[in-house]
């Protein structure tokens, strides 16, 4: 009964995976490109930056840089927790 | 850690050095060139594995002081909040002291990026700092359990139950 259940949970997992891989959007055809024109077309103007990628990651997008930076640091502070000296050695 | 031959050693001095030189130009050139404060941060960070593999664990050691990397990395994350925050006028994060291309700049001190370039310098602090602190925490680690001083019990946050 168990292995039923498993085989049509797997059917039902892989045809709903097909369905979502048909209606996927094709590769290269984007609908709206307003954006992505207007990041590289003001990304020197503007910003004076001529690497596009800074100017996003540190402008555009620097909100998400500052998460970046900060799981750094909790990453960090992990490390230290759990490497540190275990204190007074006998 | 053994030290390494004299060859390796005589290289490491050379190229160890080079790698800060090659990792501050990546940081500061951030905005203009490919790379940035995480690519560059990684950068100056190899030159503490340089020093580890080839002059070997003592002189690692007893060269490397904690909590000037500790400094670098909380001043790094501390100064990119404030550089981003100068966008407030404008909006949050969004860099409004960038001054458009072409027009004429304030000072020659003041970057034409505007924060871009100082979150660069920010971030590079903080990525020097971790890593850096990464690479000494993991050798402390293993020396613990090669000299025997951290075996035989759990180290770390549960030390004081013991």
């Amino acid at each position: 009964m168990k292995k039923m259940i498993f085989i049509v949970g797997a059917i039902v997992l892989g045809g709903l995976l097909c369905g979502m891989f048909e209606a996927i959007h094709p590769f290269g055809v984007p609908e709206q490109t307003e954006m992505d024109e207007y990041f590289l077309l003001h990304a020197l103007s503007d910003r004076s930056a001529q690497n596009v990628v800074t100017s996003m990651v540190f402008d555009f997008r620097g909100f998400d840089t500052l998460g970046e930076a900060a799981v750094l640091f909790t990453a960090l502070s992990s490390i230290s927790a759990l490497f540190r000296d275990g204190g007074k050695h006998e | 850690m053994k030290p390494l031959s004299v060859i390796v050693l005589s290289v490491c001095d050379i190229f160890a050095w080079f790698m800060i030189v090659f990792g501050v130009y990546v940081i500061n050139n951030g905005h203009n060139t490919p790379g940035g404060g995480f690519q560059g941060g990684a950068i100056v960070a190899t030159f503490l594995s340089f020093i580890l593999v080839a002059r070997g664990g003592k002189r690692f050691v007893s060269w490397v002081r904690k909590g000037i990397y500790t400094f670098l990395e909380f001043v790094g994350l501390v100064a990119f909040f404030i550089f981003g925050c100068l966008g407030f006028p404008n909006s949050f994060f969004f860099n409004s002291v960038a001054i458009p291309y072409g027009a004429k700049p304030l000072s020659e001190w003041i970057p034409h990026c505007g924060t871009i370039s100082l979150m660069n310098v920010a971030v590079g602090f903080e990525v020097v700092g971790a890593l850096s602190l990464v690479i000494v925490h993991m050798y402390g680690s293993i020396r613990m359990i090669d000299t025997g001083a951290g075996m035989g019990g759990e180290r770390g946050h549960d030390r004081f139950d013991r």
